[in-house]
């Protein structure tokens, strides 16, 4: 994998609250705090792992940097351009360029359109070809992804889970795009069958230089696709660095119990290993601890970790972490 | 050898489908010891739940049928037991956690009703044993407050949390043996951990016996003594959670074991992958379920299908191929 350092996606303190409302008149009392002002870039060519636990706001992440959701707050830029800023039909165009595969291959695929219609839709939708060229397209696409083009005329309940895993994927490369937020592509698929798509992943990107947002809450997995990592928790991001680095030292409490929280298919291995187990669930994102966020479960706070909230700063050369015990 | 928990013999299991006869499990045979942790490993469809859900009789018929086989609970056949037998059994003697936490709980039933059924039914406790005995319980899983959160609904509850219900509900008779369906598969990594080490405790304390159903082969090789790995409705192979893992053997769990990143990894591998999928078997195959997919497959492999065979002491393999040096 070739990372330089050409900035692709620059993400400036985004911040996404969905409203609640209450009531007869829909008064609004609250909002779900799901993004809480990330700020982070993904360079041209790499593939940067976004993990947490459910609920932290990764992937709500990954959607509101694709303009799937109205941000609340901050900036998103693709290469130049402030996507925030962009008006609808111009933002349209721009989705050429990004696109995003989803976690469930079940649902995210239309049950009554043949895989040449799901398929050829985004060039349908763009203009950018019709009739025997979307079939020729989506021909080349599917032997892109490994399945046979002769299935093109099959719908998608013939397909297993990694099979349609990967229709999912042809959909998204069909305007050959530079950026795909991946989100949880894996999680949903027996083992040996996440080896296979994310090997072929892999490969995509190296053929087609491409650049992944990759969500997902196996570590292990994250540790191997990745070339850096954000750890995410209740809304922020705590940790970021080079995989290898954040992986052999990880600074902050929620990523050391994290990793060690990692189910580990080595039985010698485990009875060596210190484990951290944190105590409790994840707290509500509509009412966020004051100061740290990770405070009520993190085992090292103190009083003074609840009235100030740790600045996000650079630990080491390009390590990034946001706690006052570091 | 001493009697056992439990024995399963030849335990065979179909399902009727338009699309045919799918042979779930055929002629699966294990034993659990007392006290003994038994992980089941295998992919979704391997029949690693049904197998155990036929020894609890649980399997819908139709359109499943329990074919053949014997399940000996301390000697007795499960399989041949009345409905009212076996009804003491399951809940009591032996009880189970399934996977989903979220759906296994009855959302318009408070907690507290919940657990304090299988009590009243099975240990004729009166309704104010039953409470008592519920908060205890729940204090034992971890969850605080016990007393005021038995008046609350499941929603009520955080994911793992109905889990730790779950586990307290299957614990509440002092059961023998526990079956735990891919109890974490639903939950998070850091609740994930807590789970385990809670049962890990539980399983000091109480003593009882535990089959572990998941297809996460790290969860295993930190809970189980022995474990087990199916495919395609066979026990494909078989040892001691320290000798699988140092000398895995079949090829399947070889490419299963190869097919996990290696969290200590600092160079860059591509990942072994297993190609093709599955199978679903339509018949009892002459050849072995594997073939299609493995890369050591010989011509014997298509016109026979090897049986379980000990290769080492308790450590019993299924494979026409010693994957060690290639020789058949």
């Amino acid at each position: 994998m070739t990372a330089n350092s050409n900035v692709l996606i620059k993400v400036e303190n985004l911040v996404m609250h969905f409203p609640i409302y209450r009531g007869v008149i829909r008064r609004q009392v609250g909002a779900v705090h799901a993004v809480d002002g990330v700020s982070f870039d993904i360079r041209q060519g790499e593939t940067l792992g976004l993990v947490g636990e459910s609920g932290c706001g990764k992937s709500t992440t990954g959607r509101t940097i694709l303009q799937l959701y109205k941000p609340t707050d901050g900036n998103v830029y693709f290469k130049d351009t402030n996507l925030v800023k962009l008006r609808q039909e111009p933002m349209r165009l721009m989705r050429r360029e990004m696109q995003m595969i989803f976690q469930d291959p079940y649902a995210s695929l239309n049950p009554r359109m043949t895989v040449r219609d799901i398929v050829g839709e985004p060039l349908l939708a763009f203009g950018e070809a019709s009739g025997k060229e979307i079939d020729d397209r989506v021909k080349e696409l599917l032997h892109m992804v490994q399945l046979n083009p002769d299935y093109s005329g099959r719908y998608p309940h013939e397909f297993s889970g990694g099979q349609r895993q990967r229709i999912g994927l042809a959909r998204a490369l069909a305007l050959n795009p530079s950026f795909i937020v991946c989100d949880e592509p894996i999680s949903a698929l027996d083992v040996s069958i996440q080896a296979q798509v994310v090997n072929l992943l892999e490969a995509l990107q190296e053929k087609l230089n491409l650049t992944y947002l990759f969500i997902a809450h196996d570590l292990s997995m994250v540790r191997h696709i990745s070339n850096r990592v954000a750890v995410m928790y209740l809304g922020i991001i705590v940790e970021l660095a080079d995989r290898n680095d954040l992986f052999a030292h990880p600074m902050h409490p929620y990523t050391q119990a994290l990793l060690s929280a990692i189910p580990v298919a080595d039985p010698v291995y485990n009875e060596k290993r210190r484990r951290v187990i944190l105590e409790g669930d994840v707290p509500s994102p509509v009412n966020p601890p004051s100061g740290c966020r990770f405070r009520t479960r993190c085992p090292i706070a103190d009083a003074f970790c609840a009235e100030k909230t740790p600045e996000w700063r650079e630990v080491r050369p390009g390590h990034f972490a946001a706690c006052h015990k570091i | 050898m001493a009697e056992q928990l439990l024995e399963v013999k030849n335990l065979e299991t179909h399902f009727n489908t338009p699309e045919g006869i799918v042979h779930a499990v055929n002629g699966v045979s294990f034993h659990l010891s007392e006290g003994e942790t038994l992980g089941v490993v295998g992919e979704s469809g391997c029949g690693k739940s049904v197998t155990m859900l036929s020894c609890l009789r649980l399997i819908p018929s139709p359109p499943g049928k329990i074919v053949a086989g014997q399940a000996l609970f301390k000697g007795d056949d499960l399989l041949k037991m009345e409905p009212e037998e076996i009804r003491h059994v399951r809940g009591g003697q032996i009880s189970m956690v399934f996977q989903d936490p979220m759906t296994s709980l009855n959302p318009v039933m408070t907690i507290g009703k919940q657990m304090a059924e299988p009590l009243m039914l099975h240990l004729n406790m009166t309704k104010e044993q039953a409470r008592n005995r519920s908060i205890e319980l729940l204090g034992l899983v971890g969850i605080p407050n016990a007393g005021d959160r038995l008046n609350d609904y499941p929603h009520q509850y955080s994911g793992g949390m109905r889990q730790r219900v779950m586990i307290a509900m299957a614990l509440s008779c002092n059961p023998q043996i526990l079956i735990a369906d891919e109890p974490t598969t639903a939950l998070d990594v850091t609740i994930q951990a807590q789970i385990v080490e809670l049962v890990k405790h539980l399983r000091q304390e109480l003593g009882m016996a535990i089959i572990w159903i998941t297809h996460d082969l790290g969860v295993v090789a930190n809970l189980a003594d022995r474990v087990m790995v199916m495919y395609g409705g066979y026990i494909i192979e078989e040892a001691n959670v320290y000798e699988l893992y140092a000398n895995p053997r079949h090829p399947y769990t070889l490419g299963l074991i190869g097919s996990l990143p290696q969290i200590h990894e600092d160079v860059h591998k591509k990942l072994f992958s297993i190609e093709g999928m599955p199978p679903v078997l339509y018949q009892t195959p002459n050849l072995c379920p594997f073939a299609p997919r493995c890369k050591w497959v010989t011509e014997r492999c298509w016109k026979e299908n090897p049986a379980l065979e000990a290769v080492s002491d308790g450590h019993r393999v299924a494979c026409w191929v010693d994957t060690r040096n290639g020789s058949k």
